[in-house]
């Protein structure tokens, strides 16, 4: 038996009391998004309003910067372009959204929203006459424009702490989007100190403050903005941002499994052919 | 036991002949489609393909002068062409050339719309084996010279004499305004 | 087995070559004519789908190298445009890394078959032994091939791996500082185990070589572990034992590509998706799942040997629970092969793939976690109202101090005091306190773990708080049983098995009939044979 004496204060007590919850956290309600089975695919309506989302909400604190603007053009990007042919009129036009069948994909160079959304940002860089530092609107070639230069201005743009970057952040945390939708609903509206409680953070205590309210953006594609909306939305751009291939790895893996599953049948047959008549 | 069943042995022979050549013929199938790939990621990727355009702001070109801009990692020339030299070039369209083609036609913007004769916007390389030709004031045809294996070209960038094999491929660009262009 | 040779030239040509690089005939007896025992069985299958590994391995990463940047600040985001805008990146990335599982699981099938039938044993000794140098390599690429995403798992496995050797005596720190390059993980050490990373899988190439020369030098064991006596034993390697690897190494790739299309990251750790940063540890580092019974092994060591501290001795443990495998030739005594005949062994060896597992398991735990309920509990002493009395402590020196307050307590206590503690506040001087009247509380709380107790134990001052400014709380510590423990019984048993077991057992154990000969079995095909 182990005997230990122990004289706290009572200020104490509210130190244990801390220590307590922050054992809290970490709970992350599993919610069916479109493209969690093997077959499923990106609701790209909702990755295009969780790119809303993240550009009018997240971005003002958060990197992505392994994303280009042409990302969202390319195809299985949240606004990639194709050409089909208007049956009324018969004219060609462009629409942001793979169609049912047929439509001409349009080369992410020639897509005028993305070359929109990149052009809205001002990018600095060198003035290749001049050699001198200048700013330019962005191309689509160029990365998301991150909010702060590096990770100390970041710092010091937010209390202390460090806003991560989300290129990956469903791959970087258990739990995934779900995670990512949980903490966004996961406020108690409950401060701690500096802190917020947030049930789904780990340790329980959160720096940011609640990012969403109720129609803090405007669809406009008509969804009612309700928090929910926006996180599930942002979770799911976030998803595809993070692993933007999924949808063709996930249709790859499956004519290449249909075609193992022939090639096995057969190699099988073929082994019971050889070893017919033989003892072993 | 082979010896059990002899009187399907010839049918068992055309049934295991088409098993082995389709196990075979799967195979082969899927060896070919697995090399693809790797083939294929030698390609220029997604960020190479969307390399930015270039931007030229051609104010800072005096009369007679070039600059050599970069545009998806290659050189490209960009000459305010002096009222001699355009002459020179077009009176040269009816010449003996290895690779006929009008001055004209060759600055041509992306669009389609005519160019303007003193902007004459070149691919760097030259057709031969790739190296930078210069300009030569005076030189045999009063344009590029290449001094690696020494192809001349003349002031519309049209080989006329040396190894290379054509003339200097022009850049795709539009006029954004009348003082730049957009290459690429 | 290496008979004379049945390649016949059938063409000039190739009469022409076979006078000049006799290839093709070697690659006929090697792979064609080569005979092969008629009873192995789908277990035999899988050196086959370790050659296909190696081959995936390799050319994926050739193809990598051409997009991979080798410089601290520049590979985690070049791994991220493989993935986005190489073409097919997103294919080849996640072949390597899964081919990288696949691998090891494959080559654990390889080796646990090698053990229950015996392949080890004379005249395969070498074989055995270029085979577990394959696996010590593989090892090394892996952990070499970890660290080259930049991740934080890459960065601190790195980190805490090369701090391993560290702890070798007299040379640690030397080796440790060769090995990076540096006093920490920093691009020169990114840049050399970039190159090794490349360099290593074409050794491995060529020691697998080696293993397939030696194989077909004293010829495959199988599941009798009876030596081929004639030719009735056998059958040609093509087409019998080409399409039976063929077929299984077919079901083999579904399972691979399953985790490639579908599960790209099951197998790792999300940890990873960080970019490396020197100055935060992440909450645990757990290497790759096909390490983690080293790893396990290399933490079960939490007391000092004699001399040696605790992190030597599960340095040395690690180091030893792969370097055993390589003397267990001379190791087991048995005169009978395979496990199949010997009722013992084969228990004894379940035990050890189940140990095996157990210890993977405990790798991947935190070493503290309690496995078995235990019951903490305390209880609080308090005073609830009466009055606090201080006197100061003062001793001659640092060594009174103990014997001062103590005194001082008992002073306190002979004035009737109900609490009596005493506080430091300098090398030879502290306070004594007291409290003096009011009503003596006590309270018993119990919680599951140490943390919860504590827990518990805050809350119930809290609520007395308002009364007692002071409590003596006991606390009762049981015996927990943690992943420490476990993973102590279970290296305990890993080295057992190979330095106790196999060399006693072979020696006591009566084993059952064996075959004459494997086209004969007299005992019937008990298991095993497909």
């Amino acid at each position: 038996m182990l005997r230990a004496l122990s004289i706290s204060a009572v200020a104490a007590a509210a130190a244990i009391g801390v220590a307590f919850a922050a054992g809290e956290g970490g709970h992350v309600e599993d919610y069916p998004f479109s493209f969690d089975s093997p077959v499923g695919a990106y609701d790209m309506s909702a990755v295009q309003r969780g790119y809303q989302v993240y550009a009018e909400v997240c971005a003002s604190c958060h990197a992505v910067e392994h994303l280009a603007y042409r990302h969202l053009g390319e195809e299985g990007g949240p606004f990639a372009a194709y050409m089909v042919r208007n049956h009324e009129t018969g004219e060609e036009e462009m629409v942001v959204r793979k169609p049912e069948h047929g439509g001409r994909f349009v080369d992410v160079t020639e897509n005028p929203y993305v070359r929109a959304i990149a052009q809205a940002a001002t990018i600095s860089d060198i003035d290749p006459n001049t050699g001198q530092p200048v700013d330019r609107p962005g191309r689509i070639s160029d990365k998301f424009l991150p909010p702060f230069p590096n990770e100390i201005a970041a710092r010091a743009g937010n209390g202390g702490a460090y806003p991560p970057d989300l290129s990956v952040i469903v791959l970087a945390r258990h739990g995934g989007a779900d995670y990512v939708r949980a903490l966004l609903l996961g406020y108690t509206m409950e401060m701690d100190g500096d802190l917020l409680v947030n049930t789904a953070f780990p340790g329980g205590r959160i720096a940011m403050p609640p990012p969403l309210t109720d129609g803090r953006v405007t669809y406009s594609d008509g969804t009612e903005a309700t928090v929910e909306q926006q996180a599930n939305d942002v979770a799911t751009f976030l998803q595809w941002a993070a692993d933007p291939h999924m949808e063709q790895r996930k249709r790859t893996g499956l004519v290449v499994l249909a075609f193992l599953a022939v090639l096995s049948g057969l190699l099988y047959l073929a082994y019971k052919q050889v070893w017919r008549g033989e003892s072993h | 036991m082979a010896e059990a069943k002899p009187i399907a042995h010839e049918g068992g022979e055309d049934r295991r002949d088409f098993i082995f050549i389709a196990a075979g013929a799967a195979a082969a199938v899927g060896v070919g489609a697995t090399a693809w790939p790797f083939i294929d990621q030698m390609n220029p990727a997604a960020d190479t393909r969307a390399l930015s355009t270039t931007e030229v702001d051609l104010t800072a070109i005096e009369l007679g002068q070039q600059i050599k801009v970069m545009w998806q990692g290659k050189p490209v020339f960009v000459r305010h062409r002096t009222a001699n030299e355009i002459a020179t070039a077009q009176r040269d369209d009816y010449a003996t050339l290895k690779d006929p083609q009008k001055d004209a036609e060759r600055i041509v913007q992306d669009d389609g719309q005519p160019g303007r004769a003193e902007w004459l916007i070149l691919q760097a390389n030259c057709t031969h084996l790739g190296c930078v030709p210069t300009f030569v004031e005076g030189s045999s045809f009063g344009g590029w010279f290449c001094p690696c294996h020494g192809s001349d070209y003349d002031t519309s960038g049209r080989i006329r004499r040396g190894p290379a094999p054509a003339n200097l491929p022009p850049a795709p660009y539009v006029f954004l305004t009348d003082t730049s262009v957009r290459i690429g | 087995m290496s008979g004379p040779s049945t390649y016949e030239p059938k063409s000039g040509f190739t009469r022409w070559l076979d006078k000049r690089l006799p290839i093709l005939r070697l690659s006929h007896d090697s792979f064609v004519a080569y005979p092969t025992p008629r009873n192995l069985n789908y277990w035999w299958t899988f050196g086959s789908m370790l050659s296909l590994c190696l081959v995936v391995q390799i050319v994926s990463g050739v193809v990598l190298a051409m997009h991979y940047i080798p410089h601290i600040d520049f590979a985690f985001d070049s791994v991220q445009r493989i993935k986005r805008d190489v073409p097919y990146g997103w294919l080849i990335q996640p072949m390597h890394a899964v081919g990288a599982s696949m691998f090891f699981l494959a080559v654990y099938v390889h080796m646990f078959r090698g053990l229950y039938y015996g392949s080890y044993k004379a005249p395969r000794e070498v074989l055995w032994i270029l085979g577990c140098l394959i696996y010590a390599l593989m090892v090394v690429t892996a952990f070499l091939g970890y660290s080259l995403p930049w991740g934080q798992m890459s960065f601190w496995a790195a980190t805490v791996i090369t701090n391993i050797l560290g702890a070798l005596p007299f040379v640690g720190e030397s080796i440790q500082v060769w090995i990076r390059g540096g006093g920490a993980i920093d691009q020169a050490t990114l840049n050399r185990f970039f190159s090794l990373h490349y360099l290593l899988p074409f050794v491995i190439a060529g020691v697998v070589a080696l293993h397939i020369w030696a194989l077909h030098e004293v010829g495959q064991n199988n599941p009798t572990g009876v030596e081929v006596k004639s030719k009735a034993d056998t059958v040609p390697f093509t087409p019998h034992a080409t399409i039976k690897d063929l077929f299984a190494t077919s079901l083999f790739v579904i399972l691979f590509a399953v985790f490639m299309f579908y599960m790209p990251d099951a197998l790792g750790h999300a940890d990873n998706y960080i970019r490396a940063n020197p100055l935060q540890t992440p909450p645990e580092i757990v290497p790759e799942w096909y390490l983690l019974p080293f790893y396990a092994v290399l933490r079960a060591f939490d007391f000092n040997i004699g001399p040696i501290d605790s992190k030597l001795a599960g340095v040395i443990a690690m180091f030893a629970s792969i370097g055993v495998l390589f003397v267990l030739p001379w190791l087991d005594t048995s005169k009978v092969r395979s496990m199949r005949y010997r009722p013992i062994a084969q228990q004894c060896f379940v035990i050890f793939v189940a140990v095996c597992i157990g210890l993977g398991f405990c790798g991947g735990q935190n070493p503290g976690r309690i496995l078995a309920p235990a019951t903490f509990s305390a209880t609080l002493n308090w005073v609830e109202g009466g009055e606090v009395r201080q006197e100061p402590v003062s001793a001659d020196s640092d060594a009174g101090y103990a014997e001062a307050a103590s005194a001082a307590e008992q002073a306190l206590r002979g004035q009737g005091a109900a609490l009596v503690a005493s506080s430091r506040t300098g090398e030879t001087t502290g306070a004594a306190r007291g409290v003096f009247g009011g009503t003596a509380r006590s309270q018993s709380v119990s919680a599951g773990t140490m943390e919860e107790l504590d827990a518990a134990i805050g809350e119930a001052k809290t609520a007395a708080a308002a009364s007692a400014p002071y409590f003596i709380v006991e606390r009762r510590v049981p015996f927990t049983f943690t992943v420490t423990r476990l993973s102590q019984l279970l290296t305990a048993y890993y080295f057992l098995f190979f330095l106790v077991i196999l060399p006693v057992l072979g020696l006591i154990e009566t084993p059952r009939r064996v075959p004459d000969t494997i086209a004969k079995p007299v005992t019937g095909q008990a298991a095993g044979a497909s």
